[in-house]
């Protein structure tokens, strides 16, 4: 269920990501929940405490207590930055202390006005010639299908470790770490 | 009047944190005021160390999690007073924000400068252009304090490997800890080359230490805090001195002003974390908010004197990477293991160099070897599209890529410096911070003349390709480096420097600086073990527990 998206909506990001990192004989960004992991990050104050900052110091994969799920607290100015860069000042005095921001959700919203409300159902050569002419709009969706692909899965991306795991990364391996001869050998 | 602390240190990094621990121990009263968040140790119980450092890419690569956050604390850039007011406007050279400064980020590298560091004008003579000086203190003076530095953080190496470093009075507290494959590679193909690749010193633990673990090669070092604690700069001195029961941390204070009477600090202004302004009184100021924060707060109170801010100094990073045939597998381990010297020195063969660029001499800097990638940075590299999944399996960049980053010296120059910004603001409504700052030639023809010789020795370690660029340069004009030093450089002559041979403020002698603004030059090693070894030697003559020279 998206706390960001409309359905619509969700359909076309998670499309456009699946054009982005494809599924081949390795899951891909539809199999990793990229687009969950988008939509959690734009709606991230839908969460309480906002999706963030995961919690430390173990996820629990390789052992120790698992705290990531467990997302730190803002301070004020925290969520200040951090409603800004997300939402945009809106107009808010309280944002604008250097002008006007445009926030991420902004740019969503005119990145799919761009891909087109039929993007989901164009040919795969058509989606690609989309995200091909929109290079900005691309760049950013790429810059965070890469994070829902290759993060931690409690931001809401790389669902059953598949982004991991197909590339043959262990990922957050404290508190076992690596041996001293799985770092000097070959 | 009265004063309700000893001191007050502004900035709780590798400076501030070693000052606390020497004032606290010589019995002080000091409370020490961070902007950033505590992430590092529990203020109720200084004995536990904070669980909110994790291996997790997104946290501290992408939301800025050590701060500061570009948005709250933009900085802006130029490279000179032609571009106008500034080309960029947000992240400026970002050392971390936070309970532990820019210690939790770093990967620990922790060398000694070498004894010609202490007197580049003497030893190698001038440059035009630039304002090459020797410091007012010697490598023999500093040598005590550098010793009790490697003690006090917990310091890992080997004494009798390196053939350029300067005399020491003892090993290091610690043997260095496992080599990663990739190093093992270049250090054999340096060793072909004549060079003298050896076991980097780092400030991660290689055995226990000092009650904290020892570091388990868990690949998140550099750019991230240690989840078990294994670095010991700058958590041992900060955690001494909040158990002495002598000091005061207050995470989320941002110190606005410096209050001077009469040619006398007073205490500070702060703005508490709902935004209130306060007032905290004391007998003396450290400053240690760093190269970039300390000139801006001086400037911030108004203080006057002309070369506040200037001789600005990164290191200038030549980047040489290249894909090896085999898996290097660079994110196990502590980021750098081995480094070398062979470049800081000029020989017969870079003089020839320098006089036909035009130049009287070079040095280049520290060498690391090293190859660290995570896995969303590769993918950012990469294609998207059909291609994008070959190239993470293949990997070329997290599993293959290795090579150098050679930390070149910086030459101070006038022109390059810190100022406050005519229009940008910061959150709180004060000036934001502008850099101004472009290369010397020195700088530009030390990276092409030592650029090559790595990709040489690259090469013949086995890489099927290599690349090579240079920060500031082809990446980007703005400097990545987060070595920042020289904008309070420190002399004998109050107009030339705006510290004396102790770090005192000529002009505010209760002002203390103690971190690496004090820097006449910046040598070609990382700046940390040597600010806290200025810090041990200038704090402890502010607390009489040695003598000030001439009484």
């Amino acid at each position: 269920m998206a706390v960001f998206f409309t359905d619509d909506e969700y359909r076309v990001i998670e499309a456009a990501c699946a054009r982005l990192i494809p599924t081949d004989d390795d899951p891909g960004a539809t199999e990793a929940g990229v687009a969950d992991y988008i939509d959690s990050f734009l709606g991230a104050f839908a969460f309480d405490p906002p999706r963030i900052w995961a919690g430390g110091g173990f996820s629990g994969r390789f052992g120790g207590t698992p705290r990531f799920a467990a997302f730190h607290r803002l301070t004020a100015l925290d969520e200040l930055a951090w409603r800004t860069r997300i939402e945009g000042s809106l107009g808010l005095p309280e944002r604008e202390w250097n002008g006007p921001v445009v926030g991420l959700q902004e740019r969503y919203r005119d990145g799919l006005r761009l891909l087109g409300a039929d993007f989901a159902d164009a040919a795969p050569d058509e989606q690609d010639r989309r995200l091909g002419e929109h290079k900005d709009f691309t760049a950013l969706l790429y810059q965070h299908a890469c994070e829902g692909m290759y993060g931690a899965p409690e931001y809401g991306g790389n669902k059953g470790l598949v982004g991991w795991a197909y590339i043959g990364y262990q990922g957050d391996v404290q508190p076992r770490g690596y041996s001293d001869d799985e770092v000097s050998q070959p | 009047m009265t004063r309700d602390f000893d001191a007050i240190i502004i900035g709780s990094g590798p400076g501030g944190s070693t000052a606390a621990d020497i004032l606290t121990a010589a019995g002080w009263s000091v409370v020490i005021f961070e902007k950033g968040r505590n992430h590092l140790i529990d203020l109720d119980e200084p004995s536990r160390l904070l669980e909110d450092f994790s291996n997790d890419e997104i946290k501290f690569l992408y939301r800025h999690f050590l701060g500061p956050d570009p948005l709250l604390e933009p900085r802006t850039f130029r490279r000179h007073e032609g571009e106008g007011d500034r080309i960029r406007t947000g992240e400026v050279n970002n050392v971390p924000s936070t309970v532990g400064g820019g210690g939790t980020h770093a990967d620990g590298k922790v060398p000694r400068f070498r004894e010609d560091d202490f007197r580049v004008l003497s030893e190698w003579g001038p440059v035009d252009g630039a304002t090459v000086a020797d410091w007012p203190l010697t490598y023999d003076d500093l040598e005590p304090s550098y010793a009790e530095a490697e003690r006090l953080i917990g310091v890992a190496g080997d004494a009798t490997a390196n053939p350029f470093a300067s005399w020491r009075s003892g090993p290091y507290p610690m043997p260095p800890g496992a080599p990663m494959y990739g190093a093992l590679l270049t250090s054999a193909a340096a060793e072909k080359l004549g060079w003298h690749p050896y076991a980097a010193p780092t400030a991660c633990n290689s055995v226990p230490y000092d009650g904290r673990p020892a570091c388990n090669n868990c690949g998140f070092c550099g750019h991230f805090g240690c989840p078990i604690h294994a670095k010991g700069d700058p958590v041992a001195s900060l955690r001494r001195a909040l158990l002495s029961g002598n000091a005061e941390l207050r995470p989320e204070t941002f110190v606005s002003r410096i209050v001077v009477e009469h040619g006398r600090a007073t205490g500070v202004e702060y703005v508490d974390r709902d935004g209130a302004t306060h007032t905290e009184r004391a007998g003396h100021v450290v400053l240690a908010a760093g190269g970039l924060e300390t000139p801006r707060l001086l400037l911030l109170s108004q203080f006057e004197h002309p070369m506040i801010g200037r001789n600005l100094m990164f290191h200038h990073q030549t980047y040489v990477l290249g894909k090896m045939a085999v898996r290097v597998h660079g994110h196990k381990g502590r980021s750098v293991t081995h480094v070398h010297d062979d470049h800081l020195v000029p020989d017969a063969e870079s003089l020839a160099a320098a006089r036909e660029a035009g130049l009287p001499w070079f040095k280049g800097g520290m060498v690391e070897h090293a190859g660290p990638a995570h896995p969303i940075i590769e993918a950012r590299f990469g294609p998207w599209g059909a291609r994008h999944k070959d190239h993470m399996r293949r990997s070329e960049m997290r599993d293959h890529l290795w090579g150098f980053c050679m930390q070149g010296e910086d030459l101070p120059q006038a022109t390059n410096r810190v100022d406050l910004d005519p229009a940008v603001r910061d959150v709180r409504g004060f000036p934001a911070l502008r850099v101004t700052y472009e290369a010397h030639a020195h700088e530009r023809v030390a990276s092409d003349f030592y650029g090559a010789k790595l990709e040489e020795c690259l090469t013949l370690a086995g890489a099927e390709w290599a690349v090579r660029h240079t920060s500031p340069g082809s990446i980007d004009p703005v400097s990545i480096s987060r070595h920042v030093a020289g904008t309070t450089r420190m002399g004998t002559d109050p107009k030339t420097s705006v510290c004396d041979a102790w770090g005192r403020l000529h002009d505010v002698p209760n002002v203390v600086v103690a971190d690496s603004s004090l820097f006449p030059t910046g040598a070609g090693y990382g700046p940390t073990l040597t600010l806290v070894a200025l810090a041990i030697r200038n704090i402890r003559a502010l607390a009489g527990v040695t003598s000030l020279p001439g009484g």
